[in-house]
C-alpha cells in the first residue's frame, strides 16, 4: 500500500487528524483557552468539509476492506456539511457548557468520533469494516444522549438508546454471522457472488436488516425513538434523526442493492410492507404529539418510511433518489430542529402551543421554521418536494402505483401536522407569545446555511444531476 | 426574456420586492405596480397571440423549453394557446382587483399581499406550463398560499375552513400525481424516451388500459379543484370563510385550475379513457350543478350563497367539457371566464357590504341599494349577468354548453341536458331573491344609512371586472373563435 492508496481515506483520516487535535488542546489548555475550542473546532471542520469536494480517486484498500467512489465520498462530504451545521447551532449552547462544566470538548470529540464511524460504515467492503464502523457511530451517540446527566430524562434516555443499540447491534452481528455461515465469507463482493435464495440466508439478511432498522427507526423497530428524543439534548436528537439516520439509510441501500441484490424477491416484500407500516406509524403517532422534539422523532419517522420507496428501483435512478432525498432531508431537519434549539435556548420552550403568536415576535425564526416544515411536507419549490416527487419516480418506475399512492396520502397526513406547527406559529394570536429574541451568530449562520440548502438543493437541478452520474455504480 | 416567463418573473421579484416594505402604503403600492405591470403584459399579451397566430399555426405558440432534470427529461417548458391566454388574462385581471379590494387590510398587510401574490405566480404558472412536472409544481404553489391567507385574514371558523381546504386539495393533488407519474410511465409507449411533454405525450398512444386506469385519477385529481361533487365540501366553508380578495381569488381563478386541468392533461392525453369514464363522471357533475344550485337557496349568509352558486356553476364547466364537443367545450371555456368575472364581483361586493354592515345575513340587510347605488347597481348587474342573460358573458356561455350538449345524439345526454338546465331557473330564483332582499324594499335598518359610499379603489376594483363581463357578452364571436381554433387539436385526439 502506497500513499496515493491511503489517500482514499482522505476525509477519514482528516477527521481523525482534527479529533487527534481537539484532544490535544483539551490537555494543553487552560480553562480560559478552552472557550476558543469551538471556534477552533468549526475551522478544522469547515476546511475538512472544503477539501471533501475535491476530487477523489475510485478504489479499494485493506483488500477491499475499505473502498470508496464518488458516490461514497460525496456523501461523507454531506455529513460533514450537516455536521457543520449542527455545531453551529450548538455552539452557544456549549459554550455554556465551556464554562459551568467544561464537557464541550468531549462533545466535539464524542460528535466527530461517530461521524467517522459513519464514514466507515459508508466506506465498508466487509461487514467486520461495516460493524467497526456500527459501533463507532453508536457508543459517542449513547454518551451524547446521557450528556446531560442532571437530568433524569436525559440519563434515561442514555439507558434506552444504548440497551437498544446494544439489542440492534446484537441482530446485525448475529445476522452476518448466518450469512457467513451460509456464504464462507464477509467480504461484500464475494458474498454477492454466492448468496442465493435459501431459509438461512432469508434469515441472516432479516436480523441484518433489523439492526439497520433500529437505526432507521423503521417501524416495528422505532420504539426507542421518541423516549430518546425527548430525552436528550436538542442538538444530539438533532444529531440521531439526521446525520446517524441519513448514514444508515445510504449503508442499507448500498448493502441492498450489493450484497443483498440476490435476495430482491424477498427484500424487496420486506421493504414494500415497512415502508407502509413506518410511514403510517410516523404520521398517525406525530399527529398526537405536543412536544416539538417527540413531534419531530415521529415526523422523521415517517420520512423514513418515504425513503424506502426509493430502495425499491433497484438502479441508478434509486440510488440518486435516495442520496438526494437524504441531503434535502439534512438541511430541512436541521432547520426545524434548529429553530427548536433556539426557542428552547431562549425561552425554555418545546411544546406546540409555545408557539402561539410566534410569528409576530419572531418573524425570521418562523420563516425558517416555516421553509422547514413545508420542505419536509413535500411542498414545491422547496428542496422537500423534489426529493419526494423523485421517490415516489423510482417507485413508479417499477410499477409500485398502489404503493406511490399510499406514499402520497401519508404525504397529505403529514402535511396536516405540519401545518398545526405553523398554525401555531402564524395563525394564531397570543398575548403571552415568546417575546422576541436574537440569534446569536453562530445559530444565525447554521439556520442560514439550512434555509439556503432548502431553497437550492431543489430547484438547482445540477445537484441532482451530478448524484445521477455517480450513481451508476449500483 | 420571453413574453411567458415574465408571468412568473414579474410576481416573484414584487415579492422580492415587497419583502422590504416598510409599511402598509409601501406594501400596497409595491403589489399595485406589480400586479398592475401583469396585468398590462397580460393585455399585451392578448395582442400578441392574436398577432402570432396570423402567422403560426402550432398548438401552442410562444413556446420556450429549458431543461431542468436532464435525467428525468423534465423540463422547464412553457407556451400557450388561446384558451391558456384567457385564463391568464381573467387572472390578471382579478389578482389586479383583489390588490385594489385589500387596500384596507391592515393587520400584516405585506404578508398578505406577498402570499396573494405568490399565489397568483403559482396560477401564472400553471398556465404556461406545457411540461406535466412544471405544472405540477405551480399547481400546489397556488394552493398552499391559501392557507395562510384564509387561516389568518379570514373570518368565522377560518382555522378549520383553511385545514379542510388545504389538505382536500393536496390530497386531490395526491392522486392527481400518481395519475401523473401513470402518464409519465407510459409516455414511451410508441418507443422514444420517457418525457412529461404534454405536446409530445398527445402524440403517443397510450394503452387503453392504461388510459382507464388513469384518467380517473388525473381527473379527480383536478376536478376536486373544480369543486367535483361529491368532493366539493370545501369549497363553501373556503370561500366563507376566506377575506375578500381571496375569496375572489379562490372562486375566480384557482377553481379553475380544475376544468383548465381536466382538458388539457385528462381530455387531451388521455382521450380513451374520457371516453370510457365520461358517462360516470358526467352524473357526478350533473349533480353538482343541481345540488349546488339547490344548495344557494337554502343558504343564509351572503358568501355561502355565492360558495354554493359556484359549485353549481363550475360543476357546469366539468358537465360541458365531459360532453366531448366543439360547442360544449367552448361554452365551457367561456363560462371559466365568465364566472370567474361574475363570482369575483359578487365577493368583492359582499365585502363591501359586509365591511361597512358588518353582516353577511341576507335577513338583516334590505334598500342597500338607496344608500349604496354604485354598489347596488354593479350588485343587480351581477345578479342579471350571473343568471344568464343575454348581452353578458353569462348568456354566452350557457348557450354554448347547453347548445352543445343537445348536440349529443345519444338519450342519456340529452335528458341529463334537460335536468341540468333546469337549474337555470333555480339560479335565477336565489340570485333575484337575494338581489331584491337586500338591495330594493324599504331600508330597515336605520344605522345603514349613514353608511359610506363606494369609495375610489372601490369602484376601480368593480370596473375592471365588469368590462370584460359587458364585452364578452356584447362581442362573444371573437372570443369564441379565438377559443374554437385551438379547441381543434384537442378534440382531433378524441376522433
Amino acid at each position: 500500500m502506497n500513499w496515493e492508496s491511503l489517500l482514499l481515506m482522505r476525509s477519514e483520516i482528516g477527521l481523525l487528524a482534527i479529533i487527534l487535535l481537539l484532544v490535544i488542546f483539551e490537555i494543553f489548555s487552560n480553562k480560559k483557552q478552552k472557550a476558543s475550542i469551538i471556534p477552533f473546532a468549526l475551522i478544522l471542520l469547515t476546511i475538512n468539509t472544503v477539501i471533501g469536494f475535491l476530487p477523489l480517486n475510485t478504489g479499494e484498500i485493506f483488500g477491499g476492506m475499505f473502498r470508496t467512489n464518488a458516490l461514497l465520498h460525496l456523501f461523507k462530504t454531506t455529513l460533514s456539511i450537516g455536521v457543520l451545521i449542527l455545531l453551529l447551532q450548538s455552539a452557544d449552547w456549549l459554550k455554556e457548557k465551556v464554562i459551568t462544566e467544561n464537557k464541550s470538548t468531549e462533545f466535539l470529540i464524542l460528535i466527530l468520533s461517530s461521524l467517522l464511524g459513519t464514514y466507515y460504515m459508508i466506506s465498508a467492503g466487509d461487514f467486520l469494516m461495516f460493524y467497526i464502523g456500527l459501533e463507532l457511530t453508536t457508543l459517542p451517540v449513547a454518551a451524547l444522549v446521557a450528556y446531560e446527566t442532571f437530568k433524569r430524562k436525559s440519563a434515561e434516555a442514555g439507558v434506552k438508546y444504548i440497551l437498544s443499540s446494544a439489542l440492534a447491534s446484537g441482530s446485525t452481528i448475529f445476522g452476518v454471522s448466518l450469512l457467513y455461515a451460509t456464504t464462507g465469507t464477509i467480504y461484500f463482493d464475494a458474498m454477492a457472488e454466492i448468496l442465493t435464495i435459501s431459509n438461512l440466508s432469508i434469515l441472516g439478511f432479516i436480523f441484518f436488516f433489523s439492526g439497520l432498522a433500529f437505526k432507521i427507526s423503521l417501524a416495528p423497530f422505532h420504539f426507542w425513538t421518541a423516549d430518546v428524543y425527548e430525552g436528550a439534548p436538542i442538538n444530539v436528537a438533532s444529531y440521531l434523526s439526521v446525520i446517524s439516520k441519513g448514514a444508515a439509510v445510504v449503508i442499507l441501500m448500498i448493502v441492498l442493492f450489493t450484497v443483498f441484490k440476490p435476495l430482491i424477491p424477498i427484500w424487496s416484500k420486506i421493504i414494500y410492507i415497512i415502508a407502509i407500516a413506518t410511514m403510517f406509524v410516523g404520521n398517525l403517532f406525530a399527529l398526537r404529539q405536543q412536544n416539538m422534539k417527540r413531534f419531530l422523532a415521529y415526523s422523521s419517522i415517517a420520512q423514513a418510511g418515504f425513503i424506502l420507496l426509493g430502495l425499491l428501483s433497484v438502479d441508478q435512478l434509486g440510488a440518486t433518489t435516495v442520496v438526494y432525498f437524504v441531503a434535502v432531508y439534512i438541511f430541512s431537519n436541521l432547520g426545524a430542529f434548529g429553530v427548536v434549539q433556539a426557542i428552547s435556548a431562549a425561552s425554555n420552550k418545546e411544546n406546540i402551543d409555545d408557539y402561539e403568536g410566534f410569528y409576530r415576535t419572531n418573524p425570521r425564526l418562523s420563516m425558517v421554521m416555516m421553509l422547514s416544515l413545508f420542505s419536509l411536507a413535500g411542498i414545491p419549490p422547496l428542496a422537500g418536494f423534489f426529493g419526494k416527487f423523485f421517490l415516489y419516480v423510482a417507485a413508479a418506475s417499477k410499477g409500485y402505483y398502489i404503493l406511490v399512492f399510499i406514499g402520497v396520502v401519508n404525504a397529505t397526513i403529514s402535511l396536516y401536522y405540519y401545518l398545526l406547527v405553523i398554525r401555531a406559529m402564524f395563525l394564531r394570536k397570543n398575548p403571552d407569545a415568546i417575546p422576541y429574541f436574537k440569534s446569536k451568530p453562530y445559530m444565525k449562520l447554521g439556520l442560514i446555511m439550512a434555509a439556503v440548502g432548502i431553497l437550492v438543493a431543489g430547484l438547482y437541478s445540477p445537484l441532482y444531476e451530478y448524484i445521477f452520474s455517480i450513481s451508476n455504480s449500483f | 426574456m420571453d413574453i411567458l416567463s415574465l408571468f412568473v418573473i414579474v410576481p416573484v421579484l414584487t415579492v422580492l420586492i415587497l419583502a422590504f416594505a416598510k409599511n402598509l402604503k409601501q406594501a400596497r403600492i409595491i403589489s399595485l405596480i406589480g400586479m398592475a405591470i401583469q396585468f398590462a403584459m397580460s393585455i399585451n399579451l392578448i395582442f400578441a397571440y392574436i398577432k402570432e397566430r396570423a402567422v403560426n399555426n402550432d398548438i401552442m405558440v410562444f413556446t420556450k423549453d429549458a431543461v431542468w432534470f436532464e435525467s428525468l427529461n423534465i423540463h422547464y417548458s412553457i407556451g400557450v394557446d388561446a384558451i391558456s391566454v384567457v385564463m391568464i388574462a381573467l387572472t390578471s385581471i382579478i389578482v389586479l382587483a383583489g390588490v385594489f379590494i385589500s387596500w384596507k387590510i391592515d393587520d400584516l398587510p405585506k404578508e398578505f399581499f406577498i402570499s396573494l401574490i405568490v399565489l397568483s405566480s403559482g396560477v401564472f404558472g400553471f398556465f404556461i406550463s406545457t411540461d406535466l412536472f412544471t405544472l405540477f409544481v405551480f399547481y400546489e404553489i397556488a394552493v398552499i398560499p391559501m392557507y395562510l391567507l384564509i387561516g389568518i385574514w379570514g373570518s368565522g371558523p377560518k382555522e378549520n375552513s383553511a385545514m379542510k381546504l388545504t389538505l382536500m386539495l393536496m390530497g386531490a393533488s395526491a392522486v392527481l400525481s400518481v395519475g401523473i407519474f401513470g402518464i409519465y410511465f407510459n409516455s414511451n409507449a410508441d418507443g422514444g424516451a420517457l418525457t412529461f411533454n404534454i405536446l409530445e405525450i398527445a402524440k403517443v398512444n397510450i394503452p387503453l388500459a392504461a388510459q382507464n386506469i388513469f384518467f380517473p385519477l388525473v381527473f379527480v385529481g383536478f376536478a376536486v379543484i373544480g369543486a367535483l361533487f361529491p368532493f366539493h365540501t370545501w369549497s363553501p366553508s373556503g370561500h366563507a370563510s376566506a377575506p375578500t380578495a381571496v375569496s375572489m381569488l379562490h372562486a375566480g381563478v384557482l377553481m379553475k385550475l380544475g376544468g383548465y386541468g381536466v382538458f388539457r392533461i385528462a381530455m387531451y392525453l388521455l382521450p380513451l379513457g374520457a371516453l370510457s369514464w365520461s358517462n360516470f363522471f358526467l352524473v357526478l357533475s350533473a349533480t353538482g350543478v343541481i345540488y349546488g344550485a339547490f344548495g344557494a337557496i337554502m343558504q343564509k349568509d351572503l358568501k355561502y350563497v355565492n360558495a354554493y352558486a359556484s359549485v353549481s356553476h363550475l360543476g357546469l364547466v366539468l358537465f360541458a367539457l365531459l360532453m366531448l364537443n366543439k360547442t360544449a367545450w367552448n361554452g365551457a371555456i367561456i363560462q371559466s371566464l365568465s364566472h370567474g368575472l361574475l363570482t369575483a364581483l359578487f365577493f368583492a361586493l359582499i365585502g363591501m357590504v359586509y365591511g361597512r354592515t358588518h353582516t353577511r345575513e341576507i335577513s338583516k340587510l334590505s334598500g342597500l341599494m338607496k344608500i349604496l347605488p354604485f354598489i347596488g347597481a354593479i350588485y343587480v348587474i351581477t345578479g342579471l349577468a350571473y343568471l344568464g342573460l343575454p348581452g353578458f358573458s353569462g348568456f354566452v356561455a350557457e348557450m354554448n354548453i347547453f347548445v352543445g350538449a343537445f348536440e349529443h345524439p345519444d338519450m342519456f345526454h340529452r335528458i341529463l341536458t334537460i335536468i341540468v338546465v333546469s337549474s337555470i331557473v333555480v339560479t335565477a330564483v336565489y340570485i333575484l331573491r337575494m338581489v331584491g332582499k337586500i338591495m330594493m324594499g324599504p331600508i330597515t335598518n336605520d344605522e345603514y344609512r349613514k353608511l359610506p359610499k363606494a369609495t375610489w379603489y372601490e369602484k376601480v376594483g368593480l370596473v375592471l371586472l365588469m368590462i370584460p363581463v359587458v364585452i364578452i357578452g356584447v362581442m362573444p364571436l371573437g372570443l369564441s373563435e379565438m377559443i374554437k381554433a385551438s379547441i381543434q387539436p384537442f378534440l382531433e385526439r378524441l376522433l
